[in-house]
């Protein structure tokens, strides 16, 4: 499985599916940001934009997520609604318009947190109180070990993701290795790169020794960015948070402590998330856990498609169902 | 400040003193009711279309320079030598004179180069908030070279595809300057006419049989709609496809396909193979062609009608016409 939405992407894109012996089957793991986010969630910040001071914040693919009420983009929303590229953007939003609260949609996994931490560290020094942030960032291995501990016993492996180990290090997998018997590799998304993660790990599976292993070593070191993880830890604490298709996971989603809650959106305007049962028929849950591949559910390409997601998985970009719709349609390249 | 105007005095001090002296020329500054043409034929193209481009100045040209080549362009791709164009501006209320005067020169020095007059023209101020601070519309006529019939029903078995230079160069620089990214200064636009290149093409080599420019949407656009008008499936080579390194890294960070991706300055030419190397080597001659490749073929189709590419590993992928606005990814 490869956890990462950029590699599902790249995989693709590169064509590399249809070079590959069929013995070996890429599964798209729940490692793009968008389509883990619950509906609950959605709702929340949906909420927040019925209001009329307020400004919503978010990277580009959040706003096509439908909630139970619509999307960002399909709800008539009171509050402005600005994309923005980073948290830096966000908080220059909160200064450049003082009549407004400024709530910030802070998804992604290791990787975007990090800046969400930088950005609620400057509002908190410079005081700047129309800012806040609705954290719904996620931790990459507490839903790997979900994955193997109960959801999916077939995952043979894992293909790591590159851009989230820059930051945790590749010796967060340990575990998973150690504990689950399951071959991690790190590899980076270049194709060759993707090739030699996937060498590596067959390596592995013949040879019946599960390693700990990265391919991508010009950046990935095993520590990690140990400054990064400081600044997550200064700001975050890990709590228990509904992922879509995978339901709660202990200690998987990023929460404000309490030091800085005055820029938690949540407890600011007594927000809860209210995990939603799905009841449009969409098996993004299924895809997102490898237990089926995207073609095989009913909506896929039929009412469900990039111009009309009904699940997250179509919506981005880097979504299982996206990446087959838009690149896999004949059968030697999926 | 161009204030809302009604048609009356300050629209003709407008006209004669920003626009006139910029894209003069006999026929223009009759200021008539309609411009007389005298033509060599009466088998011409005629094309139309409207500049919003935000924003207004970007690495490699601006609206203005994009209103001409834009429309040179469509008249290049159909087999003409663009004769004349008409230039409306739509400018709101409020909009800086300096800045509208550094549009019109931009319009005035690609017209010169493209080898085309302005002949006719309007102008609206409307009041803010009424339009985005200028849209430009520019129509077009061209002459129809002789003997050159392109078209999808040309498009055979066997044809090969060239494109003039590299890909998504318009598209990265637009984007990546609106979203205020740090690499924007190594981008630039291809922004540029091309009739000069394809009328050589045309008048020179006989094998042609079709030509479109890959704007919005890009290659992957252009391609699919090539191979879905003509009912033939087409094969490209990613290795073959020219991309700047720089729009290259560009894309893989904002999560863009660069197939998709804006073009404003290249053609796709789809040619007989027997004529291929000749219009190839024709291309890079001209300073808008030398980076140009055969990047493909048509090929039969089997069950649909596809655009496929075989990678740069070896693998295979469909290219799809894209849908709708892309938006950039989280991580």
């Amino acid at each position: 499985m490869e956890v990462c939405g950029t590699h599902t992407v790249s995989i693709f894109r590169n064509g590399i599916r249809a070079i590959l012996p069929t013995s070996l089957k890429l599964l798209s793991g729940p490692g793009c940001p968008v389509c883990v986010t619950d509906q609950g969630y959605i709702d929340a910040v949906l909420q927040l934009a019925q209001r009329s001071d307020f400004l919503i914040a978010t990277y580009g693919d959040m706003i096509r997520v439908p909630g139970k009420g619509g999307s960002l983009e399909t709800k008539q929303s009171s509050a402005d609604v600005k994309i923005v590229l980073s948290s830096e953007d966000a908080l220059q939003l909160a200064k450049d318009n003082p009549d407004k609260t400024v709530v910030f949609v802070a998804v992604g996994f290791e990787t975007t947190a990090p800046a969400t931490a930088v950005v609620v560290k400057e509002a908190a020094e410079q005081n700047i109180d129309n800012f806040c942030i609705l954290s719904s960032h996620k931790l990459v291995v507490p839903a790997m070990r979900a994955l193997v501990s109960e959801m999916n016993h077939k995952i043979d492996a894992f293909l790591c993701p590159g851009h989230v180990s820059v930051i945790i290090g590749f010796r967060a997998f340990s575990e998973i290795v150690e504990r689950y018997n399951r071959p991690c590799v790190v590899a980076g998304f270049e194709a060759v790169q993707i090739v030699e993660g996937l060498a590596e790990i067959c390596r592995q599976l013949v040879a019946g020794k599960p390693e700990l292993k990265s391919v991508y070593s010009a950046v990935v070191t095993e520590q990690g960015n140990t400054v990064a993880q400081a600044l997550i830890d200064e700001c975050f604490e890990a709590a228990d948070g509904y992922w879509r298709g995978l339901g709660n996971i202990a200690k998987s989603t990023l929460k404000l402590r309490d030091k800085f809650s005055r820029f938690d959106a949540f407890k600011r305007f007594g927000i809860t998330e209210v995990p939603v049962e799905d009841t449009s028929g969409c098996r993004c849950g299924e895809v997102l856990c490898g237990l089926i591949e995207p073609p095989e559910c009913g909506l896929f390409g039929r009412s469900c498609s990039p111009q009309q997601p009904i699940g997250p998985c179509m919506v981005s970009s880097e979504g299982a169902c996206a990446a087959w719709y838009k690149y896999g349609r004949t059968r030697e390249s999926a | 400040m161009l204030a809302h105007g009604g048609g009356g005095r300050l629209s003709d001090e407008l006209i004669r003193r920003h626009i006139l002296p910029r894209l003069k020329n006999e026929t223009l500054s009759e200021l008539a009711d309609s411009a007389k043409l005298n033509l060599e034929s009466s088998s011409l193209c005629f094309t139309t279309d409207s500049y919003v481009v935000k924003p207004l100045f970007f690495n490699g040209g601006d609206i203005g320079k994009l209103a001409v080549c834009g429309t040179v362009n469509d008249l290049a791709v159909a087999g003409a030598r663009p004769v004349a164009l008409s230039l409306s501006l739509i400018i709101e209320e409020g909009f800086e004179f300096d800045v509208l005067e550094k549009i019109l020169d931009s319009v005035s020095k690609a017209a010169q180069q493209n080898k085309v007059q302005i002949v006719a023209g309007d102008t609206k101020t409307v009041e803010a908030g009424a339009a985005d601070k200028i849209f430009i519309n520019t129509s077009g006529i061209g002459v129809r070279l002789d003997g050159v019939d392109l078209g999808f029903d040309k498009v055979a078995v066997g044809d090969k595809i060239i494109i003039n230079g590299t890909i998504g160069d318009h598209g990265m620089t637009i984007i990546s300057q609106r979203e205020g990214i740090k690499f924007q200064s190594q981008l630039e636009s291809d922004c540029a006419g091309l009739a000069e290149l394809t009328c050589q093409l045309l008048n020179n080599t006989n094998g042609v049989k079709f030509m479109r420019d890959p704007t919005r949407g890009g290659l992957a656009a252009t391609l699919s709609e090539l191979s879905e008008q003509s009912g033939l499936s087409i094969v490209i080579h990613e290795a073959d496809i020219p991309v700047n390194p720089t729009v290259q890294a560009a894309a893989d960070m904002l999560g863009f396909d660069v197939l998709t991706v804006a073009n404003e300055g290249k053609f796709i030419a789809v040619v007989s193979p027997d004529s291929a190397e000749d219009c190839l080597s024709l291309c890079r001659r001209h300073p808008l062609g030398e980076k140009a490749s055969i990047i493909g073929e048509v090929v039969q189709t089997r069950e649909a009608a596809v655009v496929q590419m075989l990678t740069k590993i070896g693998g295979s992928r469909v290219v799809q016409m894209p849908y709708g606005r892309e938006l950039p990814r989280i991580c």
